[in-house]
């Protein structure tokens, strides 16, 4: 059961995430990263982070990428242009991602035995936990990140304004 | 436990909530309608059926015969997709609500269809996604009202989530847990007392919550998005037949959720107003449907105040829709949550 | 039946190797954005991972912090994204390469 969610899961971020690369519309760029963000909070769920799970629902998926659509939307975004691009992206760029998910994917397969397995509540974090943690030990990086957005939103704000 | 019959009874229950809830769907367009009637010192509809009551019955089945349109302009995938994300968004969050106290037979918890830890947050989950029905059906239209009304509704939907967010943080401080039964358990003492709109002070929340449901369902006085007036019907001026349909069952089904969602976390829930003040009386059946009956009466007088205020309030305009979830709802969701918050440490 | 660990993490090694490729690949302002939304993810999803791992919240906090700052990010990004499209009207990063408005 574990397993089968896992693939249909996996699976599906996989397929969307290289949707997102293969599609010349950025709509549909962004609707299969919506697929992505989606089923990566079922497999949080499956590894016992529901507060994040939910979190990772409402932020990205509800508000992020509703920001990214409204934005195509109002920029009526078109299919996006084939132009060459810089030479060196194509050159060093590929076969380095290609290096660097050789190193990963190998790293972590030859460590395979000492990481094991685990399965749906064999962890899990409630929202008390996580809150805890969050608001006795880390109370100053948390009102720092609050200044953080305060800052951001002010920044989005001067800058999408128009000049009068 | 047996496990088939543990299955089939989960299974049995969905299909009995899902059909019951497109039943109260259809049920309260005819009532808007009713009431609407009414309050416009006119009948209503009355002609199909003893009191119109066989009206929502002839309406789908006009819905399902008519021509489903297809314009020749338009981004057809997402088309055709919108107004299914719109209703399935409609119909999930249902899935999380209480409706009665926690009975299990079979080991099947027979009033809730999924008690989950996170359940609030679930229903807010799937409300924030429920925007992406409106923001694409209008953008692949192709066509400029829709995409006018598609802009101004996720403007709109975001900028109220936050002051539905901020609305609900005082009653889950006040639970300390997000599951929506232990937010309804606590509220279950003494009767209408010990419900958080009165004994739980949060009455400010609860006018709060009203406005940000208003708004989030695209109902009068903020209903911006379908503005007959200005932008003909809106992000589904292009829609037609079942396409149509679905975006109005999603609306109206939207509205039933809202209501629930009130009922659990302002109004007590499926407890009695009246506490324990009058003896039980019958048979263990009818101690089990009781709480539902005050659940459907509580869900019912939410879904009249909608209609009430549709025939009453004029519609905002779209600058001043923004001002008020801004500038008036916001700062008073933070200072009702600093309130509490200060009222729980010292005294909770 | 447990999954292996390894799973997730060779899933978000192959997210992060999308989300740059897209990166690389993407000529559209606003799809190459999104691809760096890709790669958080798959980093979170190893934090995520990491946290389940050795039983610890810190990891799951991490992410916490992320989605934060992503949110930020996302509304300062689009926000020049909005004026970068109001001075030059395209969204080909191949003619809006200047590095000034």
């Amino acid at each position: 059961m574990n397993v089968a969610i896992f693939i249909l899961f996996a699976l599906l971020c996989l397929g969307g995430a290289l949707n997102l690369l293969l599609q010349r519309h950025p709509i549909n760029s962004a609707l299969s990263l919506i697929v992505v963000m989606s089923s990566l909070s079922v497999l949080y769920l499956l590894l016992g982070a529901e507060f994040l799970a939910l979190a990772q629902i409402i932020v990205y998926s509800g508000a992020i990428m509703v920001l990214f659509v409204f934005v195509i939307m109002l920029l009526n975004a078109g299919e996006e242009e084939r132009t060459h691009g810089s030479r060196a992206a194509y050159f060093a760029g590929i076969p380095g991602v290609l290096a660097l998910f050789a190193v990963l994917a190998g790293t972590f397969v030859t460590l395979r035995l000492s990481f094991g397995g685990t399965r749906l509540g064999a962890f899990l974090v409630t929202t008390g936990d996580l809150s805890r943690v969050l608001f006795r030990n880390l109370l100053l990086p948390f009102e720092v990140t609050s200044v953080l957005i305060l800052v951001a939103i002010l920044g989005a704000v001067v800058l999408a304004r128009k000049e009068h | 436990m047996n496990i088939p019959i543990f299955v089939l009874l989960n299974l049995l229950k969905v299909a009995v909530v899902t059909v019951i809830f497109l039943m109260a769907v259809a049920y309260t367009v005819l009532l808007e309608r009713k009431l609407v009637g009414r309050i416009q010192n006119r009948w209503g509809p009355s002609r199909v059926g003893p009191f119109g009551l066989l009206q929502p019955l002839a309406d789908g089945l006009k819905l399902f015969l008519k021509e489903d349109l297809m314009p020749s302009a338009v981004f057809r995938p997402l088309f055709i997709m919108a107004p299914i994300i719109a209703l399935s968004c409609a119909l999930i969050s249902i899935g999380v609500i209480p409706f009665g106290e926690n009975i299990r037979w079979h080991g099947v918890d027979m009033f809730q269809i999924a008690d989950l830890n996170i359940g609030l947050l679930v229903i807010l989950g799937v409300t924030s996604v429920g925007i992406y029905g409106i923001a694409l059906s209008g953008w692949s239209s192709n066509n400029k009202y829709s995409l006018l009304g598609s802009l101004r509704s996720s403007a709109q939907m975001v900028s109220y989530e936050l002051a539905l967010g901020l609305s609900v943080i005082g009653v889950v401080l006040r639970t300390g847990s997000l599951r929506l039964r232990d937010i309804v358990n606590l509220q279950n003492t003494h009767g209408i007392l010990s419900w958080n709109i009165f004994g739980g002070l949060q009455i400010v929340a609860f006018f709060i919550y009203l406005c940000a449901a208003f708004a989030e369902t695209n109902r009068t006085p903020f209903d911006l998005p379908e503005a007959e007036s200005e932008l003909t019907a809106g992000y589904h001026t292009e829609y037609s037949s079942m396409k149509f349909a679905m975006f109005f069952m999603a609306e109206y089904a939207n509205m039933i959720t809202v209501g629930c969602v009130a009922t659990v976390l302002f109004l007590g829930g499926w407890s009695s107003p009246f506490g324990d003040l009058f003896p039980a009386f019958g048979g263990p059946v009818a101690q089990a449907l009781l709480p539902v009956f005050w659940f459907v009466l509580k869900v019912f007088s939410f879904l009249f105040l909608y209609v009430w205020v549709r025939g009453t309030l004029p519609r905002f305009r779209y600058d001043q829709l923004m001002g008020f979830g801004w500038k008036f709802l916001l700062p008073i969701a933070v200072l009702n949550v600093m309130a509490t918050s200060l009222v729980l440490a010292f005294h909770g | 039946m447990t999954v292996p660990i390894v799973w997730y993490l060779v899933l978000s090694a192959a997210l992060f190797s999308i989300g740059v490729c897209g990166f690389l690949i993407k000529r559209n302002i606003i799809t190459i954005f999104m691809s760096i939304e890709l790669m958080l993810n798959a980093v979170n999803l190893a934090f995520v991972t990491f946290a389940n791992h050795w039983h610890q919240v810190s990891g799951q906090i991490f992410v916490f912090f992320v989605m934060v700052v992503a949110a930020a990010e996302a509304a300062v990004g689009l926000a020049i994204i909005i004026s970068l499209f109001r001075s030059r009207n395209t969204l080909n990063v191949d003619q809006i390469d200047l590095m000034k408005l």
